[in-house]
């Protein structure tokens, strides 16, 4: 028995391709499902993980809807897959935050922005809010700000770990050992290049039969650009406290550099992506969860814009509510990170890593 | 310019119509094709397809080891017992080699032989994804070169006079209409789904056949054809039938209501009595006789009784097996006599053999004295649970054709040739496969006579 009718379906699909196995060069998902004859709810999820969802196998299968087999393999494990990071979620009560999730974190994410805007006006004067002058740190200074950073951070890691690690013991898998090293390389180069989301290498499929490799590469603009935007909040620190070199910065400077063109990434990456999304064939989507998805998106493509309008505008009267709107944007993805959408990209590390280690195995 | 006027036109959607349609195309004709199915079941038997043999020099990354033209001969030989055309079969398997770059070029991407298929790892080239995705391939590339597809679109009828196609009427997206082409490709396929036309020679048996395809192989175009006095070729009242899981649907089920466990138990009919040699040979070389097997049985009928020593020795299928402590409980499941099914085993067990069993060489674990007798992997039944699977015939495709010359061109009744009319794929695979199957050989067909058959058409319609 499984806890689920969407588990219990996903059951009912290893079934199917077992005895088909047609799609088992397309992704990392049927290798796995071939290495077991009985599937218990964590290993469903552990293949649901490992779904990147590039459909492929959806329009490949000769018995996809509207055959009466009913094979719909992206669609059942995007269902398995939203219902496993609520599952997974800690501290346990804030587990329905996955329920409504895009309306959760719009919550989130507007009661942020007004607590900076609240906090600009009350800690001085209304008029701060609108004077120029470019510097953050007449609002607020450097240690608050980094103060404030640092503890939502922390709170996020240790909620990630704990949902990482209920993951990790429901698919069943052990501690790594040094013997899986080449087995961790082998799933970072997955994860990085998004090896499985390639449609079996001629792009991944979203609206119809015809391959696109869009998805991927607006996915590596999105990670990549977030990847840059903390790499370069990362040398704003060593410029400010080992260098000794306050904002603002040149152009040339790192954290600019870095900046703009992570700025960039995720302002292009998230509204591909949002394109695709809605281009999507219904039939593949879990519609349910469209909220979670496009949620975790949009704060995404939000934290782009804020960052870069606020670059852009710095020495105008709209600095200080930019700077609000930037600081409750950026606070409101890391506070909600383990109750949204982000926690796809750890399972499914987790996942490929898992996978990496089977193969070696010798399956 | 005149809608209903065509270079070529290819009547069909799969395997062979796309791959005639694609040369046709690329050799600078309009061509037109018309699909009876609808969009999601377009392709026929195609749709079921993973691979494909093709003569080849020399391993490649897909395939282990070099098959060369005078070996695929000597297994089609084989399989066919001589009901084949070894001028035409030849020509096709010369024509095989080069059809594994041709058909990549055409978008078809390969793998190495799928799990549970490792005897096929050097003869054939398996599809990425499969059947399914080797079609969407193809119908991309067409569309891509302004092949246009019409889906729901019958052809039902030809006006054929002195061997000339004149016209093709045909319903395209509900409205009739009087296609003019100057040459037509007919690649729409066998009568496997054709219950009343496999009953013309098969009797009310007919009905109790699954057919492990689509509907719309209803050889609606192929009597036609045979009407209007193209020649016929190969056995009316053949098709090859394997034994499928009873409890497939009628038409559809494809590869995962095979069963592949008869060599490791007993078959028995409804009256629990055995009637075949299990064990006579390997299993890919003997599964496609158990159809006809089954199809001879009381009620087109027949269970595969196995024990838990081989549950896990064959792949999985669709559905799961009848399972029971006891051979008398189940017999009960099954609706068979307890006494008759328990009897029939005991019988069975006290007459095998000891040996070494081993399912991958002919090994030493027979019958004695018992009729028909179990030749090899005779294990005695005798540890709980037992399980059954309910088996009938499933048809897969059927053997009569147009016959073709190595042009593919139509060959006439009367004698001759036709003009401007001809045939790729199973509409036409008895020219070479008149009996028996092997693996990919269908496709091969449908690939190698499509490109053919779309050449020859293009330079008619010239």
């Amino acid at each position: 028995m499984h806890a689920s009718d969407n588990l219990a379906e996903a059951d009912r699909l290893t079934t199917v391709c077992n005895s088909c196995r047609y799609c088992e060069g397309l992704c990392a998902v049927f290798p796995a499902m071939e290495m077991r004859r009985a599937f218990d709810d964590g290993d469903l999820n552990y293949l649901a993980n490992l779904c990147h969802g590039c459909g492929a196998c959806y329009v490949d299968c000769q018995f996809s809807p509207p055959h009466e087999f009913d094979v719909n393999v992206p669609k059942v494990l995007a269902q398995v897959r939203g219902d496993s990071y609520r599952a997974y979620a800690w501290p346990g009560f804030l587990q329905p935050l996955f329920d409504r999730n895009g309306m959760a974190i719009s919550i989130v994410a507007a009661l942020s922005v007004a607590i900076f805007i609240l906090g600009f006006v009350l800690w001085h004067d209304p008029d701060v809010l609108f004077t120029d002058g470019g510097n953050f740190y007449r609002l607020m200074p450097h240690n608050v700000m980094a103060g404030i950073f640092l503890a939502v951070t922390a709170f996020t890691v240790v909620a990630l770990t704990m949902g990482f690690r209920n993951f990790w013991r429901d698919i069943g898998a052990n501690g790594l050992k040094g013997e899986d090293t080449p087995s961790l390389w082998q799933a970072i180069k997955d994860a990085s290049s998004l090896r499985y989301l390639d449609g079996g290498g001629v792009g991944c499929y979203n609206e119809d039969e015809r391959p696109t490799d869009r998805r991927r590469i607006y996915h590596h603009l999105t990670f990549y650009g977030f990847m840059l935007c903390f790499a370069a909040t990362t040398a704003g620190s060593v410029y400010h406290y080992l260098l000794a070199m306050p904002a603002p910065y040149d152009w040339y400077q790192l954290p600019k550099l870095l900046g703009t063109l992570g700025g960039i990434g995720l302002i292009a990456g998230p509204i591909g992506l949002l394109v695709a999304k809605f281009k999507r064939e219904p039939d593949m989507l879990d519609t349910a969860r469209l909220g979670m998805d496009t949620g975790f998106i949009l704060m995404l493509l939000l934290t782009g814009l804020s960052g870069m309008a606020l670059m852009l505008l710095r020495v105008t009267p709209a600095m200080g509510i930019l700077l609000a709107l930037h600081l409750g944007v950026v606070f409101a993805l890391f506070l909600s990170m383990p109750y949204s959408k982000f926690v796809h990209g750890l399972y499914r590390f987790g996942a490929l890593t898992r996978y990496a280690i089977e193969r070696r195995a010798g399956h | 310019m005149d809608r209903d006027a065509i270079d070529v036109l290819v009547v069909g959607g799969g395997n062979a119509a796309l791959c005639a349609a694609i040369a046709a195309r690329r050799a600078g004709r309009s061509v037109l094709v018309l699909e009876a199915a609808p969009k999601f079941y377009r392709g026929g038997n195609t749709r079921h397809t993973r691979n494909m043999r093709c003569a080849h020099d020399a391993a490649t990354d897909f395939l282990t080891g070099p098959y060369t033209e005078d070996e695929f001969w000597d297994d089609l030989y084989r399989v066919t017992e001589g009901h084949t055309d070894e001028a035409l079969a030849r020509h096709m398997i010369a024509l095989s080699k080069p059809m594994l770059n041709w058909i990549t070029e055409q978008g078809v991407r390969f793998q190495p032989s799928l799990g549970g298929t490792l005897s096929l790892g050097r003869t054939n080239s398996f599809f990425l994804g499969g059947g399914r995705a080797m079609l969407n391939a193809l119908y991309l590339t067409a569309e891509k070169l302004g092949v246009e597809v019409h889906y729901d679109s019958p052809v039902l009828d030809f006006d054929i006079e002195g061997g000339q196609c004149r016209s093709v009427t045909a319903r395209i997206d509900g409205e009739m209409r009087t296609i003019r082409a100057k040459s037509v490709v007919a690649a729409a396929g066998g009568f496997e789904a054709n219950i009343e036309w496999l009953k013309e020679h098969w009797g009310p048996p007919a009905d109790n056949f699954l057919i492990r395809g689509t509907p719309y192989n209803r050889g609606d175009i192929l009597k036609r054809l045979l009407e209007k006095g193209i020649a016929p070729v190969s056995d009316p009242t053949q098709c090859h039938a394997v034994a499928i899981d009873a409890r497939a649907p009628k038409f559809d089920g494809g590869i995962i209501t095979r069963l592949d466990c008869v060599v490791f138990g007993i078959v028995v009919n409804k009256n629990a009595q055995r009637f075949y040699d299990e064990g006579e040979d390997f299993w890919p070389k003997r599964y496609a006789i158990w159809g006809r097997l089954v199809a001879a049985q009381p009620d087109q009928i027949a269970y595969i009784i196995f024990d838990a020593h081989s549950l896990e020795l064959f792949m999985p299928s669709l559905y799961p097996p009848v399972t029971a402590e006891t051979i008398a409980r189940l017999a009960e499941k099954l609706e068979l006599s307890s006494e008759a099914l328990t009897a029939t085993v005991n019988r069975f067990n006290a007459s095998v053999r000891e040996g070494t069993f081993d399912h991958t060489v002919f090994d030493d674990c027979r019958t004695e004295g018992l009729d028909p007798p179990k030749s090899h992997w005779a294990r005695r039944l005798e540890q709980p649970p037992y399980y059954a699977y309910p088996v009938r015939p499933g048809i897969t495709f059927t053997y009569l054709g147009t016959k073709v010359d190595k042009q593919a061109r139509m060959q006439l009744a009367g004698g001759g040739s036709a003009a401007n009319l001809f045939a790729a794929g199973e509409i036409m695979a008895g020219n070479v496969l008149g009996r028996g199957y092997a693996a990919g050989i269908g496709m091969t067909i449908g690939s190698v006579f499509g490109r053919i058959a779309g050449e020859e058409a293009a330079k008619h319609a010239r």
